[in-house]
């Protein structure tokens, strides 16, 4: 083969191949899902990567945290830097694996765990796998996440590879997939989902009896790993249950919890049992119907939690930081124009 | 290890460059190990199938050319001791040793595939007689696994011992050699049923990397993934349903039923066959095809010299041959002759024969009523062909159609409708649903659900159903070309920026529009099991 000739054939296997790589990288980037519009659950993990990690308190747990709890709150009137990392029906092993990416970056003072999620002993759907795991950033917790979550429908590769996943999403694009290929818009407030409008709760049904009230064996297990990592990284675990009034939280569940919590000694506040001292009003406070808290649930929520983590466990105001109080600044900002804009959209009157 | 699924894709990525990195004496080595891998895949317990198959067959293949080849030098040696009738005595005598070797090893391994797969549908029977007899007992089911594969490599096995027991091929010698040629991978899924001198010319000879014709069979592996993937497994959601509630889906829903099953059969085997010979051929390797156009057939005996094409050979050599030409058949020929005549004498032994491969053939895709009947009205069909043959004659000559457009038209689409309507047994689990779904199509009167939107509902949306249509018209148009000449060829010719594309856009619409991943259910293909 001449010389002239191998560099035309070199030419033409390198072309070949970035016209493929370059093809398919833009494929899957216009395929995969946005979730900016709709469902904006499943951009809620990737959000974290963005910010300066330098947060006292992170809250790991499923929608009973990422809708109950506002950083914003926590900030303006007890200066506490907290993040949420939590996402829609998120499994208590992707918790503790989320947990173990945060310690990557960084080491909060305080993890507020959500204990709602074991009641599950292994995944239900692959849809909320996907919401809690797309997000993560490749590293090894990730991985290890993914094997611990995978259904049997599943595929690693297509979690390395997302076109395989949405290859079929092509009849449902819209501009959104096309305005947000590259860049997404932020839709949470420090992983805090805000929703301003009210349903009261109305006919909340009661839990059917159970055969078996004890947490499965998986779940429990990755409890016991969420107390070693904080025990061993010097972290203080307060595990809560928010104050949902469904699904349903059975007092069988509730003791379990509780003596774990005693056998370790960790602080417990199920929020179900706290209705005076958070003031919670069920016909005000939730927008569900009261599966999830509204904007003014969730900020009752965080005035508790901000005493309770200034008095108690003496976390120190940080508003006086210049760099963090310009950042917060930013961020109060949007907090607020969204409040204004949800209000606006929900006809309501400003709280 | 599916053809579609992830791990086989890696499994042939390690597999092809290690084959001709290799030194060229340890390339069937390689495919042999690999072929074990891909078949302990499928649950190693199923090794011991194949290894019992393996090493009877061999051992016996071995011990009648042992004996052949004594025989042959013992009569050599006496040549002039052995009157005439002492030889023919002594050969006689060696092939009644041969026959016993030969008839052993056909019932052990004809035995194996009986009872595991077969088994389960005698005891159904049975238990069906003694509940007819209030009081009887019942017989419990068996709890075994189907081996993947195993009327293919049964059925090729067997190919081999009887070509040996006649002499047309020599027995392997090397027990690995034979191995390979049973459970050479790309085969095993859903054959072709290979004959051992076509097969290990190219099976255990070295291969030297040859960059066009490994494209080539990456070229076919491509098209059969469209096939599968594209067309069959998305094709699938709509016939599941409709098959799934005949009581729900007649009258124009199983017209719809059946040409979606149509469509998926020929999709799914031609796919995966198009697997087969793609990855044979990227590792030096020449499989027989197995499909000739079917669809264009302008009769259903064509129609079966043209599909499946290596089974209908095995019956053909392995059946019909001896059967007709065996002793008892003879004597039947003659006794018809005798009584009714010249024509009758040549036909009984031909339809008995025949009838016997369609009986065969049928328990062979089946253990199903359904299976048995589907064969057995092929025979009918075929048969009555055969019977107006005559009077089709007599027709071509008076309106001199024969030869002209429309016409062949018109035997190509009457010849689909005839498969399709057979192919209603392949799809329903019973008889009586085959029958009052069949005669629904005439007494319902539904035909409004065509245009109603009422198709919608089956599974397959409008996408779906476009998806499809364009996907059949590709499979249609590629078919056309190839009447003329093989299409990779042609594209072969092309410059390189239209090859690029044809493939890597062929490559894209399996990755875009493939029926698979999660919200698909993973689809065996069809002959997997079979």
């Amino acid at each position: 083969m001449s010389e002239t000739t191998k560099k035309g054939q070199a030419l033409k296997i390198a072309v070949s191949a970035a016209v493929v790589l370059g093809s398919l990288f833009l494929l899957q980037k216009l395929l995969e899902p946005k979730y900016v519009d709709d469902v904006v659950e499943g951009a809620f993990v990737a959000e974290y990567y963005q910010e300066e990690k330098d947060f006292d308190v992170i809250f790991i747990g499923d929608c009973e945290v990422y809708e109950n709890f506002s950083p914003a709150v926590l900030w303006q009137d007890y200066g506490i830097n907290s993040y949420i990392r939590g996402s829609a029906e998120q499994y208590i092993w992707q918790s503790y694996y989320l947990l173990e990416d945060t310690l990557r970056y960084e080491t909060p003072e305080v993890v507020v765990f959500n204990v709602q999620s074991l009641q599950f002993n292994e995944s239900q759907r692959e849809a909320y796998n996907r919401m809690s795991l797309e997000g993560m950033k490749w590293s090894s917790s990730k991985v290890k996440a993914i094997f611990a979550s995978m259904k049997e429908n599943e595929n690693f590769l297509d979690y390395v590879f997302p076109i395989l996943r949405y290859h079929s999403r092509w009849s449902e694009l819209s501009g959104t997939d096309l305005q947000y290929m590259f860049q997404k818009k932020k839709v949470s407030f420090n992983g805090y989902y805000m929703r301003v409008d009210v349903r009261p709760a109305e006919n909340i049904p009661e839990g059917k009896p159970l055969a078996d009230y004890r947490f499965g064996e998986n779940a429990w297990s990755y409890l016991e790993k969420i107390a070693a990592l904080c025990e061993e990284k010097d972290i203080e675990l307060i595990l809560i249950k928010a104050p949902s009034l469904y699904p349903y939280w059975y007092p069988e569940w509730d003791e379990q919890v509780r003596e774990f919590a005693e056998e370790k000694g960790l602080t417990y506040l199920n929020f179900l049992e706290l209705g005076e001292e958070t003031g919670i009003d069920y016909s005000t406070d939730t927008y569900d119907g009261g599966l999830h808290m509204n904007l003014s649930g969730a900020e009752k929520l965080s005035h508790y939690l901000g005493r309770l983590l200034r008095e108690d466990v003496g976390l120190s105001d940080r508003r006086g930081e210049a760099d963090l109080s310009a950042v917060w600044t930013e961020k109060l900002d949007a907090y607020e124009a969204e409040k204004l804009a949800q209000y606006e959209y929900y006809g309501m009157e400003i709280g | 290890m599916l053809f579609t699924s992830y791990a086989f894709l890696g499994f042939l990525l390690v597999l092809i460059p290690a084959y001709y990195l290799i030194p060229k004496r340890w390339q069937w080595p390689l495919l042999l190990a690999a072929s074990y891998l891909f078949y302990a895949a499928a649950g190693i317990k199923f090794l011991a199938y194949i290894l019992v198959t393996t090493v009877t067959v061999y051992a016996a293949a071995c011990l009648m050319e042992d004996n052949l080849l004594r025989q042959k030098a013992y009569v050599k040696a006496r040549k002039e001791e052995l009157s005439r009738e002492e030889k023919k005595a002594y050969q006689d005598s060696q092939k009644r040793i041969r026959l016993r070797w030969l008839t052993a090893c056909l019932l052990l391994n004809l035995g194996i595939l009986a009872v595991v797969k077969y088994a389960n549908f005698v005891i159904s029977n049975i238990n069906g007689v003694l509940s007819a007899f209030s009081g009887a007992g019942r017989l419990s089911f068996m709890t075994l696994a189907l081996p993947m594969g195993i009327s293919f490599y049964t059925f090729q096995a067997i190919g081999y011992l009887v070509d040996v027991y006649r002499g047309t091929v020599p027995a392997e010698r090397n027990l690995l050699k034979f191995g390979l040629f049973i459970s050479f991978f790309p085969q095993l899924v859903q054959g072709p049923i290979s004959r051992f001198g076509d097969l290990s010319r190219t099976l255990c000879e070295p291969h030297t990397w040859d960059g066009r014709r490994v494209s080539f069979g990456l070229q076919r592996m491509l098209w059969g993934y469209f096939k599968k993937m594209v067309i069959a497994d998305r094709v699938l959601a709509g016939v599941s349903t409709i098959v799934g509630s005949p009581e729900t889906y007649g009258g124009a829903y199983a017209l719809v039923g059946m040409l979606l099953y149509t469509l998926e059969l020929y999709a799914d085997f031609t796919g995966g066959i198009d697997i087969t010979i793609g990855v044979s051929e990227a590792l030096g390797v020449v499989v027989q095809e197995n499909f000739h156009r079917p669809y264009f057939s302008k009769s259903l005996k064509e129609y079966w010299r043209r599909w499946h094409i290596s089974m209908c050979n095995w019956f053909r050599d392995y059946i019909f041959y001896p059967v007709s030409t065996s002793k008892p058949m003879q004597k039947l020929s003659k006794f018809t002759r005798r009584r009714f005549g010249e024509r009758a004498g040549k036909r009984v032994p031909v339809y008995l024969s025949t009838f016997t491969v369609w009986l065969a053939t049928g328990v062979w895709h089946g253990a199903s009523w359904n299976f048995i009947v589907w064969g057995l009205a092929n025979w009918v069909v075929l048969m009555a062909s055969e019977e107006l043959e005559p009077l089709y004659g007599k027709f071509h000559g008076r309106f001199r159609v024969e030869g002209k457009l429309w016409y062949k038209i018109f035997q190509v689409g009457r010849t689909f409708l005839l498969v399709c309507c057979l192919n209603l047994f392949d799809c329903y689990s019973s008889l009586a649903d085959t029958f009052s779904v069949f005669a629904s199509i005439f007494t319902t009167g539904n035909w409004y659900v065509l245009w109603d939107g009422s198709l919608l509902g089956l599974g397959l949306s409008m996408l779906d159903y476009g998806i499809l249509a364009v996907g059949t018209l590709a499979m249609l148009s590629v078919s056309l070309v190839q009447r003329s000449g093989g299409i990779r060829e042609r594209i072969a010719k092309r410059p390189y920026a239209v090859r690029f594309m044809v493939w890597y856009g062929l490559f894209l619409v399996i990755l875009l529009a493939g029926a698979y991943g999660v919200g698909y259910d993973a689809s065996q293909f069809i002959y997997n099991q079979f």
